[in-house]
């Protein structure tokens, strides 16, 4: 592990091969061809195919690196300190690490995700779109020389309303008028909108909306977006479809509640990646996951999920200190 | 080729998964169902079925008239099931009637003297406001199910023995 904060990124030329750029952060150096990224750092060198790395490198870059741990795979991934990040490689597999072949270096946040916005743009081809699951008809392939790019598909904000969508001047509800239409595998749920009856005065105070239908026209899967806020208790509904991009290892308890359809959740040990449960979530389910695992899910229908989070900013230390517990609730 | 089929499930239409535990306690991923919860509680009980340091969710079971509520911030209520209606006040004292510091929902003896803010109707995924420093109450012709996003306060109600899996439990 190097403690020092690296300071060298460098953008080399497209090549004239395959006409991408390749990059440099510290001393990890990332390459891609027409199907796989290289990303090599001094002690090893690894291999993804492209559509698996890109899927993850799109949600590191809109969620800015989220909450803990987004391992790519069982060898390459980030952890999202708060300002400063952790790129890794073989820290949490055992091999590598017993080995002496595992590398971390650490960076200014904001730096790193200037360096990798840069790389999401240019290794998404036009018509790819690294948000879509793979069987959606717009989802675009990965594969092959550099062709285009897709700005409008990688430069998505993720929303975050204020207090609650719908509500006047926070995030805006989602309609075919606005560029939203449901989604084919939501085609049979409802858009009907609750009766809001607000006295005169109370307009900004009493609302509600169709969250159902809001979610049902996400254009994005795996990718959470605030939709209301009870100071830092954050409710998160996502649409998912296919597999959930990265291993997300939580630095807090997460809870989930899925509001429709079914997701299997694969959970593993944080630091080893040895299996600890296999989760069946369906309509109505709750379940929190601990802060010492790291989960990934598979929803084969698109499907509509609730992440509940807290944001806090003092959990993981309060973590750390047993201030806070590993298991949300003890029964 | 069949159209998809959205399953939200509901308060008697729900197939709970579960936790298949290789390693580990399955008691770890405090797993329960919504509609399994509301199918066993009381009317307008707010029993709790996450919570994260001081923040909570809660199932409420939705049927006839609630008591009034009053809360010092925001509060959410998702209609999961049914159709629910609420009714908004602003209350002449609200500082009076619930300490602006305080968390979570309290259960007013009677209803609060006040302006009428509005009235809701949510039926299936919609979601409400419940504003900071108003009061309301839940009115509900048939069973239905509301789950909320606040802070644990005295209405909350814990039991997490009773609603929560226990034992590894393989899904089919």
């Amino acid at each position: 592990m190097t403690e020092a904060l690296q300071t060298h990124y460098k953008i080399n030329p497209a090549s004239n091969e395959t006409g991408y750029k390749s990059y440099e952060a510290g001393s990890f150096k990332f390459t891609r061809d027409e199907y796989f990224v290289s990303i090599v750092w001094p002690k090893g060198a690894h291999t993804m195919a492209a559509d698996g790395f890109m899927r993850a490198m799109m949600r590191t870059v809109a969620w800015g690196f989220f909450y803990g741990t987004l391992s790519y795979d069982p060898v390459f991934g980030t952890t999202n300190h708060y300002g400063i990040v952790d790129m890794f490689a073989g820290t949490y597999h055992p091999v590598f690490k017993e080995n002496g072949r595992d590398h971390l270096e650490k960076f200014k946040a904001e730096d790193l995700l200037e360096l990798f916005r840069d790389l999401v743009d240019d290794w998404t081809n036009e018509g790819y779109d690294p948000f879509a699951a793979p069987g959606e008809d717009d989802a675009g392939q990965p594969w092959g020389r550099k062709n285009g790019n897709n700005a409008d598909a990688v430069t998505r904000i993720r929303v975050t309303a204020n207090r609650m969508v719908g509500l006047p001047g926070d995030a805006e509800i989602r309609t075919d008028a606005n560029g939203f239409p449901q989604n084919r595998m939501f085609a049979d749920v409802s858009s009907d909108q609750p009766l809001v009856e607000a006295e005169p005065g109370f307009e900004d105070e009493v609302a509600a909306f169709n969250l159902y239908d809001y979610l049902s026209r996400s254009d994005v899967t795996w990718n959470p977006s605030v939709c209301s806020v009870v100071k830092e208790s954050l409710f998160c509904p996502t649409s998912e479809e296919f597999i959930l991009p990265v291993e997300h290892g939580n630095d807090r308890c997460e809870w989930f509640v899925q509001l429709s359809d079914e997701i299997t959740w694969e959970v593993k040990d944080k630091d080893t990646g040895n299996p600890r449960c296999r989760i069946v979530m369906r309509a109505g389910d709750v379940a929190c996951m601990p802060a010492d695992i790291r989960h990934q899910g598979y929803s084969p229908k698109r499907s509509m999920l609730l992440v509940w989070e807290n944001a806090s900013p003092r959990i993981p230390d309060m973590i750390q200190s047993g201030e806070a517990p590993v298991i949300a609730v003890q029964f | 080729m069949s159209e998809y089929k959205t399953v939200f499930g509901g308060l008697n239409d729900f197939t709970p998964g579960g936790v298949d535990a290789i390693d580990d306690n399955p008691k770890n991923y405090v797993f329960s169902n919504v509609f399994d919860v509301a199918s066993r509680s009381a009317p307008y009980e707010r029993v709790a079925v996450g919570k994260n340091l001081e923040y909570v969710m809660e199932v409420l079971r939705a049927e006839g008239q609630s008591p009034w509520y009053a809360c010092a911030h925001d509060e959410f209520a998702l209609c999961m099931d049914g159709e629910v209606e609420i009714h908004l006040v602003k209350p002449e004292d609200a500082d009076g009637l619930v300490d602006p510091d305080s968390e979570g929902a309290v259960v007013l003896d009677e209803a609060p003297d006040g302006r009428k803010m509005g009235r809701i109707v949510l039926r299936r995924g919609h979601q409400a406001l419940l504003p900071g420093g108003a009061a309301y109450r839940f009115e509900a012709g048939a069973p239905s199910v509301i789950l909320t996003q606040t802070i644990q306060g005295p209405a909350t109600v814990e039991r997490w023995a009773e609603i929560c899996q226990s034992e590894s439990r393989p899904a089919a």
